[in-house]
């Protein structure tokens, strides 16, 4: 695939210095909060005090008397605004997003009141002179609480979000796990992060005339903002120009605009003036989306010999009020096995509703699948009494497995886990560090090892609305340098030189004279921008793709021009020759000149200018794989962990340019130890989040990250370019790899049981002094002896009660994709029953059979896709309530009145 | 609220303004002076974007009053390079080891390394580590940092 053209120079694969960094290291970036209009005036939100409650009362009667103090708007002030906020799919939110709170509170940090003021403190102090008073209402804060407490949402029957799969495990897989020689059960409670991208979200809107809009914002993609906007508010969408020069990180926060951004939005076209707001910390780390928190707990069956033979996960993610995804991140359990050999796998996966701030996305959403999994794995191993290596040995996928089929049914074809492992072994003297652990732990110093391995779905493309390709346009000017217009947006992912560096070497022009221009709606075309690490695949084929178009022309115009034959002609440092003579050497500038300016000399096919557009379409998903090991110290005194070694095992295919691929290695790996050792966003019981600045927030620092050393591996993927994204992998990997040293380190005093996150020294004194050092098991203690006891589900069994089944029914069943609504009609004649449901899907048939008021039948559908659902329904004076199997897809509750 | 008046050095150049007492050093330059260079991440004092040089010393500009600055030199992240455009040895250390990947950190870091490298200083590598540990950055893991921080120790080795 990457074949190289004779004599031209190599940019893929080179070091190259970013173009990006002149003007980011001199001051000379344009981030939002640096967007500077005249007129332009500020926004400071009045947020709640309060985690749920209704609001009587908003008086803001002093605050508009505040000198500088424009307007001071509520939900009332945006009624007439009609506003359709989706999630990043464009789909609806079921629990329906305002503006500004309406009526209700859910949340500490709810955006309730917003001052427009001359500037941002005068703003602020206007807002703290605002009184809201709520009428108070006990939250529902942690998992535990969401399963048994009032709905956060009036109206909902429940506080579940989204759920797939099924709690009940199917017949077969439990007759494999009650067979297996071993079973191991783990459970991991993983803490809240806040994503602190060190710019906070941001945004400048103006309404220039009533037509258009012009949008500065802190995102992850111009053009998914610009579509959003347009969807959200009506608009069309060609009126709406989002720009986004430089963004300080997004990790996922930003990959669409939330409520505050919407609000500004919003305010400026009511408010008719361009509007500002900046995020300040408080905020950032209490009211913008956070992530992650979350409790799995996994079994896996083995055999006698250490391999797997099935395994059954339970994942929940406590969601937040206002999550800007209101899904069970099945995920979790679609990526836990590509890399592996896991013959049965059964889950269930819910998302919760709380009442505390959002979840959003953060860097490998599914990061979760890893986590467990290899952990799961070293304490199997322990307990087989094999090696961590030999366990990952005989489970791990090798190219020589493939193509293999998950019980998920994604197929991997080309990917290198067991290779990358191996690699990472052959790289790391495990005897000599055996020894030394050994030695060590004699002079009470406690090292451990930990080693994890993976694989990381990247560039999604072509299943999920904003998941598309991407687009490159790239001209030579006239005057012989290359512009591109790509579909990219870079928040510290250097799009700029790596394209440059595709576009220079297929081209063969110098880097220096290829100019990347994204960042701005207007620039390339619609693509999400930097989500599930896509840019390098999916824009490096665009740009590849493109290039080669481009290059074709231009020898077609040199052969037509210098009685060539276009096969004869090469490019070369920005240079047209034909083989063999030397001498008959052209500049790119002086072939252009004739493109753009003298068409007529051009040959007859070929329409003027030097200019070539592709939108690469990527196949659905393509893998990197990786391996990981770290080397720490635990401080059996103090409970502290330095990391004193760790080596990344990657294949991600063509590395355009390792610098780039290795800062997205590292920084997800800095992310994941400040996940393992030290980030933490805590709630209280009333739902005050506990972590308000960076002092309590800890973030890593450089003390705390070692130096990383790198083994790369180049599988070339089946993308033009042989590329596989990279961005998330390190956040993805990272954490089980350090738990895992940690959790070796700890063994002479004993097991995590329980794992909790963040390790803090005082959750690892729990296990060397072997007591409640953290306090963790005291909480668990309360939290059990308090939980309400939880609401029985409602079983489907005979009921003897006398119901007449015959007749119409209005029925609800809860899918993953949204409540589908219909009439079920059902006729019974003894222990038969026909019937059929209607819905705005049409009519579907069924017959089955009655057991006293129990009626279970199946019906096949072909949409959205071709599956079985098995229903086993119970009647029950006027309701009817049970479930619908779907296939992997678990079950899908049903119920309903009598019509 | 009271004003002041105040004059002060940035980057050589003299500038005056007039600023509320609770102005941060780090807000006035950037709102009333237009050195957009210096961000503003945390204003809490503990990230270090904000951090300028004022009188040879680096001070966090948002815990520093503009009103403390009066009188002062202040040297900005604009105010490192050469007028004709070359790069200031922390820079370039910085460019060559892919020491920043959003930038938002970047203009504290490289203030905070240049007042360790100047004229006649010859700081150790763990020194420079040392300061750097008041610096937040969540792209990078500091691995180019710590690079570049061995490129300019070893330079002056
Ligand atoms: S903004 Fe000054 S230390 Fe963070
Ligand atoms: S480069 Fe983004 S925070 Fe440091």
């Amino acid at each position: 695939m990457n074949v190289q053209l004779p004599g031209a120079h190599r940019y893929i694969g080179e070091r190259t210095p970013r173009k990006e960094d002149a003007r980011l290291l001199t001051g000379r970036g344009q981030f939002a909060d640096d967007v500077r209009l005249a007129g332009m005036l500020h926004i400071a939100f009045a947020r709640s005090p309060v985690a749920r409650g209704t609001i009587t009362a908003i008086d803001s009667a002093a605050a508009r008397e505040v000198p500088g103090v424009h307007a001071i708007y509520t939900q009332a002030d945006f009624s007439g605004v009609a506003l359709n906020v989706m999630n990043f799919f464009f789909g609806p939110c079921e629990a329906p997003v305002t503006i500004l709170a309406d009526g209700r509170v859910s949340c500490v940090g709810d955006p309730v009141a917003m001052v427009i003021a001359d500037s941002r403190a005068i703003a602020e102090d206007a807002a703290a002179l605002i009184e809201i008073e709520i009428d108070e209402e006990d939250p529902v804060i942690t998992l535990a609480d969401a399963r048994g407490g009032a709905p956060v949402h009036p109206g909902k029957d429940d506080n579940i979000a989204q759920e797939m799969g099924d709690e009940d495990i199917d017949e077969d897989l439990q007759a494999l796990l009650d067979g297996a020689a071993h079973t191991i059960t783990r459970t991991i409670h993983h803490q809240r992060i806040a994503q602190s991208p060190m710019e906070t979200r941001g945004c400048v809107a103006t309404c220039d005339g009533s037509e258009e809009m012009t949008i500065w914002i802190s995102c992850q993609s111009p053009h998914l903002v610009a579509r959003y906007v347009s969807l959200a508010f009506n608009l069309p969408e060609t009126a709406i120009r989002v720009i986004a020069k430089d963004v300080g990180g997004g990790f996922g926060l930003k990959n669409f605009p939330w409520r505050e951004e919407v609000a500004v939005i919003a305010a400026a076209r009511l408010f008719g003036r361009p509007i500002k707001w900046i995020e300040d910390r408080f905020e950032s780390l209490t009211a913008s989306s956070h992530a992650r928190e979350q409790e799995v707990t996994l079994t896996i069956g083995f055999d006698a010999d250490g391999k797997m033979v099935g395994g059954f996960g339970d994942y929940s993610s406590n969601n937040g009020a206002f999550p800007m995804g209101e899904d069970c991140n099945v995920a979790v359990h679609m990526f836990m096995w590509p890399a592996y050999k896991m013959p049965a796998y059964g889950f269930v996966s819910r998302g919760w509703y709380s009442n505390t701030m959002g979840l959003g996305g953060y860097r490998g959403p599914w990061a979760m699948e890893s986590l467990i999994r290899e952990t799961l794995l070293d304490d199997a191993a322990r307990e087989i009494g094999i090696d961590p290596i030999e366990i990952r040995r005989k489970n791990l996928i090798y190219l020589t497995d493939q193509p293999n089929t998950t019980t998920f049914g994604i197929e991997v074809t080309d990917i290198t886990p067991g290779e990358c492992f191996d690699k990472l072994l052959a790289n790391f003297d495990v005897p000599a560090f055996r020894k030394e652990q050994a030695e060590s732990r004699e002079q009470g110093r406690y090292l451990g090892l930990g080693l994890a391995a993976y694989v990381e779905p990247t560039a999604a493309a072509g299943q999920m609305a904003p998941m598309t390709g991407e687009l490159a346009t790239i001209r030579i000017e006239p005057t012989g340098k290359v512009t591109a217009s790509l579909s990219t947006h870079s928040q510290g992912h250097g799009t700029a030189t790596t394209m440059a560096q595709v576009i220079a070497e297929r081209l063969g022009v110098n880097f220096e004279d290829v100019t990347i221009f994204e960042g701005d709606s207007a620039i390339g075309g619609f693509s999400p921008g930097a989500a599930g690490s896509r840019q390098a695949v999916i824009a490096g084929g665009a740009a590849w793709t493109a290039t080669d178009m481009l290059a074709d022309k231009v020898k077609e115009i040199a052969a037509h021009l210098y009685n060539a034959n276009a096969e004869t002609i090469t490019i070369e440092g920005g240079m047209v020759h034909i083989e063999g003579t030397p001498e008959m050497s052209h500049s790119l500038r002086e072939i252009a000149e004739i493109a753009y300016g003298e068409p007529a000399r051009l040959p007859g096919n070929t329409g003027a200018g030097l200019e070539a557009q592709f939108r690469y379409q990527p196949p659905p998903f393509t893998f990197t794989s990786a391996a990981h090991a770290c080397v720490v110290e635990v401080d059996a005194d103090t409970g502290f962990v330095k990391i004193q070694r760790w080596i990344s095992s990657e294949d991600c295919g063509t590395v355009i340019n390792p610098g780039v691929v290795e800062g997205q290695i590292a920084g997800g790996l800095a992310q994941a130890i400040g996940q393992v050792l030290l980030e933490d966003m805590p709630y209280d019981a009333r739902g005050n989040p506990l972590a308000a600045t960076f002092k309590d927030y800890l973030m890593p620092t450089i003390s705390d990250v070692p130096d990383f050393e790198y083994v790369h591996a180049n599988t070339p993927s089946q993308t033009i370019g042989g590329m596989r994204g990279v961005g998330e992998g390190g956040a993805i990997i990272g954490p089980p790899t350090l738990v895992n040293a940690i959790a070796d380190a700890l063994q002479p005093f004993g097991q995590i049981d329980l794992l909790e996150l963040p390790l803090t020294p005082s959750r690892i004194l729990d296990i060397v002094e072997s007591r409640d050092v953290s306090g963790d098991a005291a909480k668990r203690a309360k939290t059990e002896a308090e939980a309400p006891a939880e609401e029985a589900t409602a079983e489907v069994a005979s009921s003897s009660g006398e119901t007449s089944i015959d007749g119409a029914w209005n029925m609800t069943m809860k899918t993953p994709a949204g409540p589908q609504e219909m009439v079920g009609h059902f006729a019974t004649d003894g222990g038969n029953v026909t019937g059929k449901f209607t819905s705005d899907q049409g009519d579907q048939e069924f017959e089955g059979t009655v057991e006293g008021s129990r009626v279970k039948f199946n019906l096949d559908v072909e949409q959205p896709m071709k599956i079985t659902l098995k229903y086993d329904l119970l009647f029950e004076g006027d309701g009817v309530s049970g479930k619908a199997k779907m296939g992997m897809f678990g079950s899908a509750k049903t119920s309903g009145t009598r019509a | 609220m009271s004003d002041h008046r105040i004059e002060l050095t940035v980057n050589g150049r003299k500038h005056g303004g007039t600023v509320e007492a609770r102005t941060s050093l780090g807000e006035f330059l950037r709102e009333q002076l237009g050195y957009t260079g210096t961000h503003l991440a945390c204003e809490h004092g503990v990230c270090g974007a904000c951090t300028v040089s004022v009188d040879g010393a680096v001070a966090r500009s948002c815990l520093m009053l503009a009103v403390q600055a009066d009188g002062s030199e202040v040297t900005t992240v604009e105010g490192l390079a050469e007028a004709d455009g070359t790069l200031h040895p922390v820079q370039q250390a910085m460019r060559d080891n892919f020491g920043l990947q959003c930038g938002f950190c970047t203009p504290g870091i490289v203030i905070t390394l240049a007042s360790l490298t100047g004229e006649g200083k010859e700081p150790t590598e763990q020194e420079m580590i040392d300061a750097m540990s008041g610096h937040i950055c969540r792209c990078t893991g500091y691995q180019g940092i710590r690079r570049a921080i061995r490129q300019l120790t070893s330079e002056t080795a």
